[in-house]
């Protein structure tokens, strides 16, 4: 049997020298605002084009409405995921995957692990795949999904994506009832330090930007700026006249649709998006996506070669 | 002797809700194709579990039958180009062809032998087919490949079994080639083993620790849940769905059983049974004494070294989890239920029902003043009715709902009853949503079906206002259901509601609602317009300190400005209440005009209702023509009524004699460009029989007037059918178009007359044949 971690980071640390042990490449967490792992450019574009990619990165994420003022023992409006995207999907990834399970202590001959369908579909990215949500004992630890569309494309290689709540599936393999009680670092240390030690305090302050301060109307702002910065980006030649370059700017465009994302996710929680905008604006988001996804495969990351005919 | 075939594809996890199906599909799809290429079998039978289809088919026959062919070609002289064409299309060459002598010359003769195919080689052909072309509800693909499958397909066994052992078909597929091996249980059994048999197969499936039959699967998993169940006296609440659910997602059930913990048992079970269920595919366990759930069972895939202890109290901790949150939402929304639900009333006011027809609690009003209106004709207590309206709807808001939709109704029950609403009242609560199908029990607690009928009238009027109609597949409000709960209402329990009362009672629901928020708009605009005067006037008296010329200005100005505020109120009240009833005029009319389109799309739904029960639409349409046909009771006892009398022989004896007649009388009217409306009179009746008719038309006429009067269908329409033997008689005895003018005149009024009389019933002339 698998000897036990004793705080969230080893959780991390384990995944992160596993998965590299099983040669993707350690990214580091992207610097922006994003709902899930999903949003970081290391998957979101490199899912597209005909490229081999393998990467695995923690990612912090962000939910405003999901904000309880840390009170809630698993709800929170910042957490982290774990995220791992490889293209082309390799024939054993299911068993890579249990195998990062026995990683972090979890015995798959004591545990009821289970691959329950869940079809993922991201409305503000234009992308979908089928897979499933994996149950170890009856509770969600992961996503498993072969991505079939990002951006509107067609994904050709299928990418393989598995995406771990890290904060759930930590106090599972812990045994917590409450987030905030999670030892953070070893308990064992001088200085030992809980989830709450760090996030209980941000998690209030949130709660209450993302509900109550926010300013609605330099969100909405924002959003139109970034909505149109994207467009404007992308709208440049693919010639940059100082280098004279094939210089396209998929990613800072992307940066702008990853903003317009989470400025719409905060106007959700403010309370001011009615159900039928609702709509409306995740297909603004959507066609953005769609836009930065159509720029980037006209990269040379994207797949693209130079002289071949588009 | 005749081979066994066994094919296993073997996949990632296979979705459980479409297994059964697939199983099915691989059958039907492989044996129609074997036959097809000339193969017989004695039986097929397919299985599924999470990771496999299989398909093990007996008695094929070893090859396909030799097939002998002769197709006749062109003459042996015809022009080269038709040669070559026969020679493409029969893939001989020229010297292969046979030349026969017929009548009209010497002719080409191809004779394409077919020898008979092993089956080998056609299993392989139409198994790669099958793949290719399975017909799953969503298929993806996967790695760098192009074939599509459910999840990725990792491996194949394909083997075609005789007494002397077992061959492998020679099959493969994007890189996946067909072998004799398969693996067992993903954690029990995973290395790969050989078979030799379909018997061998589910053997040593079953020793790997795969169930191979979902039937047996599913009947292990009853009998040990109600084992376990039994062994605490207590009882497990049947859900055959669930059930196959659950055995679609094991190859190794093992069921494990724990008790719901004491905190949780006030729920109510519907709470308990819908958690368990949607969240973790719980089964629910209950107490047959008190009727509570007390336990849940739930169904591993994997036997462990501590006997499911450790997946049991995981189980349990998520469990906990849920139900404390449902608890959570429970006592919060007992809170605002015995408090009044004004809560719930004013998130009602904040939530757009549509952004065309204002809030949620806009509607809840609309529905109050309308279920009020409907109740005499149900049945219903007016006021009962409008509270039962009132509170209908609120659940939406409470936090069960929102957690768990598949509730709404249902919570509204339990909350109406814990607030002391009266039972009527809650009951409407759960079921004024009914009925949601064409099958679904429709409600007969008359506040409920009021309260129904005001809500689906609401939606249709209101998407009718906005033109928002259903239109070819989409139909996104629901309205089609809406319409059909409308007339399965009605029917069920013979409401006599006139439609087109009820419409305009919602259309003047609507318009009140539309009035309220122009005047609001007007008022806001007036005021806006009246605080620029306002400033202005400031800035006047500022610069009036300055200048004299500006003083005098102010002067005009003020007394303008003084004027208005004196009058302010009345002046501006009066303005807006004139545009306000000018343009709710004009609102009110142009949605009063849209009924005709929505009492025929209510009748086409109709149509569809009763074309299910046997009534043929020619029918329906000969009734919809008629007078009162908003009144779906009486069309529908109308359409009854002509249905039962079309079927006897009087019925459509007098249907032909009516035809005749009715075209006798339009080709006469054409060709004179008049109508024949004027009475007929005896007294130039020339025959007995036509004297006869006369008779035969007073005394059906008493009948039949009478009879419509009293609604009393059947009658009026044995009435007519006594019109027939004189008709007939008539008819033949009597020609219409005699040249004497007056003879022929009199006859084509006659002819009006028997027309007018049967159209008085229903319009015979939609009738087909």
């Amino acid at each position: 049997m698998a000897d036990l971690p004793r705080s969230f980071q080893e959780i991390i640390l384990r995944l992160q020298s596993y998965w590299a042990s099983k040669g993707c490449a350690i990214l580091q967490p992207y610097d922006m605002e994003v709902g899930a792992g999903t949003f970081h450019p290391a998957t979101t574009l490199r899912a597209l084009g005909t490229k081999s990619w393998a990467a695995a990165y923690v990612q912090p994420s962000r939910r405003p409405t999901d904000g309880r003022y840390g009170e809630n023992p698993n709800r929170l409006q910042h957490y982290y995921q774990y995220q791992v995207l490889i293209k082309p999907s390799p024939p054993d990834l299911q068993d890579l995957y249990l195998g990062s399970l026995d990683a972090i202590g979890i015995d798959t001959r004591m545990h009821d692990i289970r691959f329950v369908e869940d079809d993922w579909e991201s409305p503000t990215l234009g992308a979908w795949g089928l897979g499933w949500e994996v149950w170890c004992d009856g509770m969600e630890v992961s996503q498993f999904t072969y991505f079939q569309q990002v951006g509107g494309h067609d994904c050709r290689p299928v990418s393989g994506e598995l995406t771990y709540g890290l904060e759930r599936l930590a106090m599972y393999v812990l045994g917590l009832a409450h987030v905030m009680e999670m030892p953070f670092n070893d308990p064992q240390t001088p200085i030992p330090l809980t989830y709450g030690d760090i996030f209980r305090q941000t998690e209030e302050e949130y709660s209450r930007h993302n509900f109550d301060a926010a300013d609605t109307e330099r969100l909405l702002r924002h959003f139109e700026d970034a909505e149109t910065e994207c467009r404007k980006l992308l709208a440049v030649e693919d010639v940059d006249p100082k280098t004279g370059k094939r210089i396209i700017l998929a990613h800072p465009a992307y940066d702008q649709c990853i903003k317009a994302s989470h400025l719409f996710n905060l106007l959700d929680a403010r309370g001011v998006i009615s159900v039928t905008e609702r709509q409306a604006y995740i297909g603004r988001v959507r066609a953005l996506a769609k836009l930065c996804a159509d720029a980037f495969v006209r990269t040379e990351a994207g797949g693209h070669v130079e002289g071949a005919a588009a | 002797m005749m081979p066994d075939l066994l094919i296993e594809l073997f996949s990632e996890e296979i979705p459980a809700r479409m297994q059964a199906k697939a199983a099915e599909d691989l059958r039907t799809l492989m044996t129609d194709g074997l036959v097809e290429a000339g193969l017989t079998y004695s039986g097929a039978a397919a299985f599924s579990t999470p990771r496999r289809l299989v398909l093990a088919v007996e008695g094929l026959s070893d090859q396909s039958r030799a097939v002998r062919e002769e197709r006749k070609g062109p003459r042996t002289d015809a022009p080269e180009a038709a040669v070559q064409g026969f020679l493409r299309s029969t893939g001989l060459a020229l010297e292969q062809l046979e030349r026969r002598a017929e009548k009209k010359g010497e002719v080409f003769f191809a004779v394409i032998e077919k020898p008979g195919r092993a089956a080998a080689e056609i299993v392989a052909e139409v198994l790669g087919r099958v793949i290719r072309e399975f017909p799953w509800p969503k298929s993806m693909r996967w790695g760098s490949g192009s074939l599509r499958w459910v999840r990725p397909l990792h491996s194949i066994l394909c083997l075609l079994v005789r007494e002397d052992g077992a061959e492998v078909v020679p099959f493969e597929i994007e890189g996946i080639t067909a072998g004799n091996t398969t693996r067992g249980h993903r954690f029990h059994a995973p290395e790969a083993f050989s078979v030799v048999s379909f018997e061998d197969y589910e053997a040593k499936l079953k020793r790997a620790h795969v169930v191979l039959r979902a039937e047996e699967r599913r009947e292990r998993i009853r009998h040990d849940a109600a084992t376990l169940a039994f062994a605490r006296g207590l009882e497990i609440v049947e859900d055959e769905g669930l059930l196959a659910e659950v055995a679609g997602l094991v190859e190794w059930p093992v069921t494990l059983m724990g008790a719901i913990e004491e905190q949780f048992l006030e729920l109510p079970a519907e709470v308990l049974q819908t958690s368990m269920k949607e969240h973790q595919k719980f089964f629910s366990v209950r107490n047959p004494g008190t009727g509570r759930i007390e336990g849940f069972v739930t169904v591993a895939n994997i036997e462990t070294p501590d006997d499911g202890a450790t997946i049991l109290a995981g189980n349990a901790k998520v469990l906990r989890a849920r139900l404390s949150d449902a608890r959570f939402f429970w006592e919060n929304d007992l809170r605002v239920a015995t408090s009044g639900m004004e809560e719930w009333k004013e998130g009602l006011r904040h939530v757009t029902f549509h952004n065309k027809l204002g809030s949620q609690w806009e509607r809840v009003e609309r529905i109050r003043a309308l279920s009020q209106e409907i109740a005499p004709f149900v049945g219903a207590d007016p006021e009962l009715a409008a509270q039962a309206a009132e509170v209908a709807k609120l659940d939406l808001r409470s936090s069960m709902v929102g957690e768990f939709p598949e509730l709404q109704g249902l919570m509204g029950r339990y909350y109406a009853g814990a607030a002391g609403l009266p039972p009527e009242v809650a009951v409407a609560a759960e079921e004024h949503y009914s009925p949601l199908g064409p099958n679904d029990e429709v409600p007969n607690a008359p506040v409920s079906v009021a309260v129904a009928l005001a809500d689906k009238i609401d939606t249709l009027t209101g998407f009718w206002a906005i033109d928002e109609k259903p239109t070819g597949s989409k139909d996104p409000f629901a309205l089609r259901r809406a319409a059909l709960g409308v007339i399965r209402l009605l029917l069920t329990g013979e409401h006599r509601l006139r439609i087109v009362d009820a419409y305009m009672s919602s259309v003047g629901e609507f318009s009140e609602r539309y009035a309220a928020r122009f005047r609001a708009d007007a008022r806001t605009e007036i005021m806006q317009a009246y605080e620029h005067y306002r400033t202005l006037k400031g800035t006047l008296a500022h610069l009036a300190q300055s200048s004299s010329i500006y003083s005098f200005l102010l002067q005009d100005y003020s007394s303008l400005v003084e004027e208005d505020v004196r009058e302010e109120n009345e002046q501006i009240s009066k303005l807006i209440e004139s545009a306000v009833k000018f343009a709710v005029g004009r609102y009110h009319s142009s949605l009063s005009k849209k009924f005709p389109d929505l009492l025929s799309f209510l009748h086409d739904r109709l149509k569809v209702h009763l074309r299910d029960q046997g009534i043929r639409h020619d029918v329906i349409d000969a009734c919809l023509a008629m007078p009162g046909n908003d009144d779906l009771v009486l069309l529908v006892r109308r359409a009854e009524a002509l249905a039962a009398f079309l079927k006897t022989e009087d019925g459509e004896n007098l249907l032909q004699g009516f035809k005749r007649a009715a075209n006798l009388l339009a080709q006469a009217e054409a060709k004179d460009g008049v109508e024949y409306s004027f009475g007929a009179d005896p007294k130039w009746a020339e025959y007995d029989e036509e004297r006869a008719i006369f008779a035969a038309l007073d005394a059906a006429e008493a009948r039949i007037r009478p009879a419509m009067e009293r609604e009393d269908f059947g009658e009026a329409m044995s009435a007519l059918a006594a019109l027939r033997a004189p008709l007939d008689a008539f008819l033949t005895a009597a020609q219409v178009n005699t040249p004497n003018q007056v003879v022929r005149r009199n006859r084509l009024n006659l002819l009006s007359r028997i027309r007018r009389l049967c159209l008085e019933v229903a319009d015979l002339t939609k009738i087909e044949g």
